[in-house]
Formats: structure tokens, sequence, C-alpha cells
């Protein structure tokens, strides 16, 4: 059973984050993913100390206003103060991590998270944080359903606003001619980006949510050609992973989200050599007249 | 308060050796980091400073302890492979660069993450050393550890001043760099080789996680207070000398804190006050200076009113009502008021009850906007073959910035011309 609950668990992150994860990596904004997973770091410490437990909705607001703050110092660096992108992508948020970690070490004693679980998560012990009804019927783990709701919103906000989440990927130009407005969008995937992080934070850790973000969106693209097929595989190689990488790791007795991030690296390393076998696939990429537009 | 006076008389040993230790790899990772900033790729030192963890580790199992030289060997060969990964994606798929970097710095970070749960959970006796390598504690460096990083530190700096004019040219010109000759593809690898040194040399004192910012930052922050490389170079060497400090003196006072968070909040700051305030470059300065410049064409608006008003009959000395002025331009009221002061601050006009005329400096000031104008839009007309009627425009704006080199330069390529091309006279005040 446990190893049930923490393969669901590792399947919930990996399929929330990937399913987001399509967009920012046909959006070529891989790497704002990654600086905000960083950049969530001290607004879970700050609202830690405020609230003084791991209440998940002041977590949550805290973080994800982090997350939003970090999107816009990028913007704000990049366009206005003109450093140029990769530089202010990268100088912001090693800064709020550096100052996540700052205040991990100083209020040590006061918050319940340790710096191991900055790196990799406690994925292991999702299953004894369960919840239990007043009458004692053990309903599951607590984070199961955390996750579970976070997928569902995911879920019906790509379903409602495919149109608008897709072209704003491919087309910026098309889409605000079409009044749709790009920065709205940029600000909402960021925002439900930065909410995912804070969600997995407790399974995954800070740094290797970028692998579920980036990777099982990577790999889809690899080996399709449309937007929708890529969604939908990016949901299998995220269930995939979930469950070989806790295999590994249950085998050899090491981190389970390290694992789930090899088993990444080992289904792209094969896709890749797949297609680059398959001239076919190689080069084409996913273009904009297969979505349906209607104008 | 002992305890700082303590740590920066630098009368023990052990304090010199890790305050010389961090500087001096903080400064030489700084030094690289200028021209991975230069040719954009602060993204690719953030993949090799995670990535060099499972070497670190491997190193680690291998030697059974901690082996410092061998730890070096094995996150060099880790960093290196992984930017050879990423570039080979990148060349050989339409993974894009953004992509490709994020796959490779997580999938290295697990393995890394992997082997590190693997040595914690079979109970090597000296793992604890290992923790350092994640957030860094530079009062770790101790005895010939700083030996071995201070010899990476200078072959770093020294390689940079003996390649120095090429990685010049290929950071800010490659193509040109490519007609000169040049090895571009081989300044690059020894580029990539000096990044992957530059991540190992800090990874005892910063950590891994952080690293890339010891590289990018001071880097990121040196640019914006010259356009000079030499100066960027000698300027990022010292901001990253001072985090280097900061990080050290944080390692003495609290020595369970981990110092590489710290040594990237001090770069982090000077960063942003660099940002924001450096002369030219910086905000806040572009904000003032954008100020400073509606100001003076608000001001030179109305002299010009002035001028216009006082043309067809050549009379300029006449006085008129606020509103009669603002009919001949459409501007902010409040805007035209304080204009108007600071007109009369600086003796231009004189106000006599409600209506405002020119003195004499005004009237030669308003004149020679007015030259400036129309002396630009002859220039459109004769060398930019710019019909007549299309030049106003772009007088008005340029009027307000042509200087008095320009207004001579001006005036001798024109053959010193009495009329514009609407006809109406070029003012020229003896």
């Amino acid at each position: 059973m446990i190893s049930f609950w923490i393969i669901l668990t590792g399947a919930l992150v990996a399929v929330s984050a990937g399913l987001l994860g399509c967009f920012l990596v046909l959006r070529r904004m891989s790497m704002v993913g990654d600086a905000i997973s960083h950049a969530v770091l001290p607004g879970i410490v700050i609202a830690f100390l405020i609230s003084g437990n791991r209440e998940p909705l002041t977590i949550l607001i805290g973080a994800s206003i982090l997350g939003l703050i970090t999107t816009f110092i990028i913007e704000y660096l990049h366009k206005k103060a003109k450093v140029q992108g990769d530089a202010a992508i990268g100088v912001t948020y090693t800064f709020l991590f550096a100052v996540g970690v700052i205040l991990l070490s100083l209020f040590a004693g006061q918050v319940d998270i340790d710096q191991d679980c900055v790196l990799y998560g406690e994925i292991a012990y999702v299953p004894i944080d369960t919840l239990i009804t007043a009458s004692g019927i053990n309903l599951g783990p607590r984070p199961i359903y955390l996750l579970g709701s976070l997928l569902i919103i995911i879920v019906l906000f790509i379903l409602f606003f495919y149109k608008q989440l897709s072209l704003t990927a491919f087309d910026p130009g098309f889409a605000s001619a079409i009044g749709i407005s790009t920065v709205l969008w940029h600000y909402l995937l960021m925002g439900l980006v930065s909410i995912t992080t804070v969600v997995s934070f407790q399974s995954v850790g800070a740094i290797l949510i970028i692998n579920f973000l980036i990777g099982p969106p990577s790999i889809a693209y690899l080996i399709t050609r449309s937007l929708k097929r890529m969604l939908l595989y990016t949901v299998i190689i995220g269930i995939l992973i979930a469950f070989f990488g806790y295999q590994i790791a249950a085998y050899l007795d090491v981190s389970v989200a390290g694992c789930m991030a090899v088993t990444t690296g080992i289904i792209f390393a094969a896709c890749f050599i797949y297609t680059s076998y398959n001239a076919k696939m190689k080069k084409k990429d996913i273009i904009m007249n297969q979505i349906p537009v209607e104008v | 308060m002992q305890a700082i006076i303590d740590f920066f008389s630098f009368s023990d040993p052990n304090i010199r050796y890790v305050v010389l230790g961090s500087m001096l790899l903080a400064a030489s990772s700084a030094i690289v980091g200028v021209f991975i900033v230069l040719k954009k790729k602060a993204l690719i030192g953030d993949a090799v400073s995670h990535s060099v963890l499972p070497g670190i580790c491997a190193a680690f199992l291998f030697a059974g302890n901690k082996n410092i030289p061998l730890m070096i060997v094995g996150a060099f060969i880790s960093g290196w492979l992984a930017i050879i990964i990423i570039d080979f994606i990148t060349h050989n798929s339409k993974i894009k660069k953004d992509a490709a970097i994020s796959i490779i710095l997580t999938v290295f970070f697990g393995l890394g993450v992997v082997m590190l749960t693997y040595i914690q959970h079979n109970g090597y006796a000296s793992q604890s050393g290992l923790e350092s390598f994640i957030f860094g504690n530079a009062a770790a460096l101790i005895g010939n550890d700083v030996i071995v990083f201070s010899i990476i530190a200078i072959i770093l700096v020294i390689t940079v001043i003996i390649f120095f004019k090429e990685f010049e040219l290929t950071a800010f010109d490659e193509p040109y760099a490519k007609t000169l000759g040049l090895p571009v593809s081989r300044l690059e690898l020894l580029l990539t080789t000096l990044t992957v040194l530059a991540v190992v040399t800090g990874i005892t004192a910063v950590g891994v996680v952080l690293m890339a910012a010891m590289l990018i930052t001071p880097a990121a922050a040196a640019r914006f207070w010259s356009d000079n490389i030499k100066k960027i170079v000698i300027i990022s060497a010292c901001f990253g000398a001072f985090s280097g400090l900061a990080g050290a003196f944080i390692s003495y006072m609290a020595p369970a804190m981990p110092t590489g968070p710290w040594m990237v909040v001090a770069s982090s700051c000077i960063a942003f006050f660099s940002f924001f305030f450096a002369p030219k470059r910086g905000s806040v300065f572009l904000w003032w200076h954008k100020r400073q410049h509606i100001k003076i064409t608000d001001e030179e608006n109305i002299l010009k009113i002035f001028y216009q008003i006082g043309e067809p009959s050549g009379y300029f000395e006449g006085e008129y009502s606020v509103s009669k002025l603002m009919e001949k331009r459409t501007v902010n009221q409040d805007r035209f008021k304080l204009a108007l002061k600071r007109l009369k601050s600086k003796d231009l006009i004189k106000r006599v009850g409600e209506n405002w005329h020119l003195t004499k400096n005004g009237m030669k000031e308003s004149a020679r906007i007015v030259r400036l104008h129309r002396l630009w839009e002859l220039y459109l007309t004769k060398y930019m073959q710019m019909p007549a009627h299309k030049v106003h425009e772009n007088a008005e704006m340029i009027e307000h910035i042509l200087t008095p080199e320009l207004e001579k330069e001006l005036e001798v390529q024109l053959g010193f011309p009495d009329r514009d091309p609407h006809e109406s006279i070029i003012p020229r005040f003896k």
C-alpha cells in the first residue's frame, strides 16, 4: 500500500507539472519555470514562519505570490532595467533561493523543513501524513488530496482555455491581434506553475520539480507533431516515470525523486536515439496550423 | 564585536587562508563569468554548477573519503559531459536550448541526489563533509585544499589574461573573429573548460546549487558600470572578491551557517544596486535622465512659442498671457506653468503682471532653437532626400539634442543657408 501511495503521489506531481510544462517548453520558457521553482522557497519559509504550521493554504498563497513576484522581477529587469534576459533569470532566482536557504538555517528550529527536503523532497514520508476522519476511517495520505485537486484544476484550465494557451504560445502576435492578452496568460500560466511547485515541494523538493515540469513534455515534444498528442504523451510518460522511478529507488534504497529524474533521463535518451534514426521525426516542429482557430 | 576585530585583524593564519581562498576563487569565477554573460550563456553556468554533483559523489564512492583532487577531477568530468550533451541535443534534435539545459541539469542533479542518498544510507563514516558541497562552507577550506583551489583559480586568471584579445573578439563579434582566422570553435571549447573549472573551484565555499550565481551575478553587475571590457573584468573581479570576503566572514561568525547563500546574497545586493543606480545605465539614472530631457524639451518649446508669435512682425519683446501662449501648443497646463517658472529662474523670460516676455538672453536662446530646427529640416531634405512636408516631426525631436558642435558642423555642411525648406528665415543673432 505504501508503494502505491508513493507512486500515485509521484504520478500526480509528474502529470500536473508536465501538462503545464508543455506550454513552458513551447514558449521556450523552461528556464523561467526553473527560476520560479527555485524562487518559491523563501515564500514557503516565510509562510511557515507566519502561520507556524504546515497549513497548506497559507503556504500556497505565500509561495504563489513569490512565484509571481519572481516572474515580475525577471520581466522588469529584462524590459525596464535592460539586463540581458538570461542574466536577469540567473541573478533573480539564485538570489531568492539563497534568501530561502538562509531563512531556513536561521529559523531551523521553527521551520519544519530541512535542507534535504529542499533538495529532493520527502516523497517517502507522504504515506505517513494520512487524513483520518472523526470516526477513525483512514482516507489515505493528505498530500494526495491536495495534488489531486491541483491536477483537476490544471486539467480544467487547459480544457477550457486550450485556444488561448496554444495561441499565445505559438503566435503571440496573432493572439493579441484577435484580442487575447499575452501578458494575462503569461502570468496565469506562471501563477499555476508556482502553485504546482509549492504543492509538489514536499514530495520532490524545489530543484527536482523542474525535471517534472520540463522532462516529460520534452520527451513528448520529441516524438510527436501535434499539441494534443504532446499533452497525452506527457501524461503517459509522467506515470511511467513515477512507476519505474519508484521501483529503482526501492531496489537501491535511495532518493525516490532523484530516481524519477534519472528515469526521465533514461526515457529521454531512448526517445532521442529512436528519433535520431527516424529521419521523419527529427527536425519537424509542432506547427501553428494544427490548432483549430475560429476568428 | 571582539569576533569581528579578530576576523579583520587576520591574526589567525587559518582565517587568512579561508579569506584569501574564498576571495581568490570568487574573483576568478567572476572573471570567467564576464565572458559567459557577454556570450549570453548565463544559463549554461547554471547547468554546469548543478551537473558537477554526480562527479563529486562518484569520486567519493571511488575513494571512500573526501579526497579533494579526485573530487575535482570527478566534478570536472561530469560538468564537461553535461555541456557536451546539451550541445549535442540542441544540434541534433528539435529540442530547444532552454529545454535541453533544464533536462540535463535535473537529470544530472537527480543522479547526484541518488548517489548522495546512497552514500548516506550506506553509512560512510566521513560523509558529513559531503554536505558542505551542496550549499558551501568556506570554513571547510583548510590546509592543502586551499592551495589546490587557489592554484586552479590562478590558472583560470592566467588563461583569461593570455587569451584576453581572442575572448574579447569572439564575445563581441563572432563573425568578425572568424574572418580574422581565429579558431572560434576551439576558443569556445576553452571557455567551456574554464567555466567548468570555475564551477569546480567554488564547490567547497559556495556549493553546487548556487555556484552559478558566483559566475554570472558579479559579471552582470559589472556590465552596468562600463562598456570597456577590461574595466568590466576588473570590476567584476572586485565584486566577486567582496562577496568571497562576505562569505568567509559569515563562515567565521556562524560556522553552522552555509556560506554559499550568503555570498550569493552579497553579490546579488551589489547587482541590484548596479541595475538601479549605476551611472549611465542604471534604471534610476535613466529615469532621471528622461525626466531632465522632458523638462528641457518643455522649456525650449515655450521659447519657440515666443519666437513664433513674434516672427511675423519681427518684434520679439511682446508680452503675452499664459492662455495666449498655450493656444499655440497643446501641452499639459501644470507642466507648462512649471516650465515657465524654470525659465524665469534661468533669466530667459520675465513676468510683468499676468504677462510674460522674453529677456535678451531668452531671445537669443529662442532663436537658437528655431535655428536648430530649421537647419535640421534643411539637412533632412538636402542629404536624406526627404520631402519638405515630412521633416517637421523629426526636427521637433532632434532640435532638443543637437549640440553646439553639431550645429557648427551643420552650418558648414549646408553652407550657412538663409532659408529652410519652408522658405522661413533661419535666424542668426550677432
